[in-house]
């Protein structure tokens, strides 16, 4: 019997691989670390979070909020992108007396959740810093009433909204987030006429044997 | 003599003194290659998180501090449903909006559920309820189930989005949060006591 070669052909599963790997390489969006980790309650909904005109307000377990919105800028403003003008803005508006090196910071930044007066100490702190202030922060302060003069989170979403008025809100909770902390967040919105907004869920099957259910086998046929 | 040399080597001829390159094959061993491919794959795998978040769409009652008690919507209390969420993902209803003092929320056990499967046997029987009552009459056909959702303050965000989404799968068309009332807290507390519930 001749004594066949252990050497096998790989350019077949070189192929494969990279084939693989640039699929995946370009399914890959790095995004910045949000402060907190938050897990996100389950419903039957199924549209997407859009990638842009976003505003995400985040609440954690502990009840403290944090604050972000994407990048994209709408409008023929003179600045690099949307979080740029935002900071610029709020500087002016709260006279936060940030660097351009500071306000940078904040432009390709994550969520801040932060109170104003900590703002410009937390962006001129290298990033192993601000992940011990955020854990020490007491998060952007709200309160139920959107013209309370400490209700932080109404001057960030005012801000942002006069940039892009069509940015879509929405609300990101924990699980395990007590009810007043999101009460306070919706009374904020609806205390400066913002009645709708997304939650963020995971997806979950619908269950058998109820109205959705049925609409959705109708739907498929 | 040379001659005979060079066609001994059996490829083209060449001059004497000609040396023959060695012929190099064009495989190479693509193993290396291929470890490293598979191990950035691996890289990837890990960091992309290919399902998108979902998100739920909420309307809000449109709320005025300057409204007038004729411009609020008013609700049919015989179409009315209200849900309480309170402590350790507890779950309470009964069947009207509660608010008139005289005549308290009647205590009814079937109605503390943990799960939202509770609540939507609750929903299910209150819209077969409405059902009846618009064959017989007594509602008008464009009448349609009402649930109000009160969370107190010891629910979670988990609770209150879970009866939201209990909204969307049994097809009820009209839901609103409210506010929850300190006669909605007797109520869950003499629910407690009944049910012996700590």
């Amino acid at each position: 019997m001749a004594r066949k070669s252990t050497n096998i052909d790989m350019t077949a599963m070189c192929d494969v691989a990279f084939l693989l790997l640039t699929f995946f390489m370009l399914a890959t969006k790095f995004k910045k670390d949000d402060p907190v980790m938050v897990v996100t309650p389950s419903s039957i909904s199924q549209i997407t979070v859009p990638d842009t005109s976003i505003m995400m307000i985040t609440i954690d377990t502990k009840g403290r909020v944090y604050f972000s919105i994407d990048r994209k800028k709408v409008g023929d403003r003179d600045v690099a992108d949307a979080r740029l003008g935002l900071i610029r803005d709020m500087n002016e508006y709260k006279k936060l007396g940030l660097s351009d090196q500071e306000m940078y910071q904040f432009q390709k930044g994550a969520a801040v959740g932060v109170p104003f007066s900590q703002l410009k100490q937390y962006l001129s702190s290298p990033p192993a810093v601000q992940k011990q202030l955020d854990a020490q922060s007491p998060g952007i302060p709200v309160d139920t009433s959107a013209d309370a003069p400490d209700n932080e989170l109404a001057a960030w979403i005012r801000v942002a909204r006069n940039n892009n008025p069509f940015l879509r809100i929405l609300i990101k909770g924990d699980v395990n987030t007590k009810y007043p902390a999101v009460d306070k967040v919706i009374n904020t919105l609806g205390g400066m006429k913002i009645f709708r907004f997304n939650l963020i869920t995971n997806l979950e099957a619908v269950p058998p044997g109820t109205a959705a259910y049925e609409d959705a086998q109708k739907k498929n046929g | 003599m040379a001659e005979l040399d060079t066609s001994s080597g059996g490829s083209h001829k060449k001059g004497p003194g000609v040396k023959k390159g060695k012929k190099l094959s064009t495989r190479i061993d693509l193993t290396p290659m291929v470890d490293l491919g598979f191990l950035l794959i691996t890289f990837f795998m890990y960091t992309t998180t290919l399902a998108k978040p979902k998100t739920m769409e909420i309307n809000m009652p449109f709320k005025d501090k300057n409204m007038t008690e004729e411009q609020k919507s008013k609700v049919k209390s015989s179409t009315a449903l209200t849900v309480l969420l309170s402590k350790d993902h507890r779950i309470y209803t009964y069947a009207g909006i509660g608010d008139d003092p005289t005549k308290p929320p009647v205590l009814d056990p079937i109605n503390i559920t943990k799960s939202t499967v509770g609540l939507r046997k609750v929903i299910i029987a209150k819209k077969q309820e409405i059902d009846q009552l618009k064959q017989s009459g007594v509602l008008t056909p464009t009448d349609q189930i009402t649930v109000l959702i009160k969370p107190d303050t010891n629910s979670t965000y988990k609770d209150m989005v879970d009866v939201f989404d209990e909204m969307t799968i049994n097809d009820v068309k009209v839901y609103a949060k409210v506010d929850i009332t300190n006669q909605d807290r007797d109520f869950i507390k003499k629910t407690q006591e009944a049910n012996g519930i700590q």
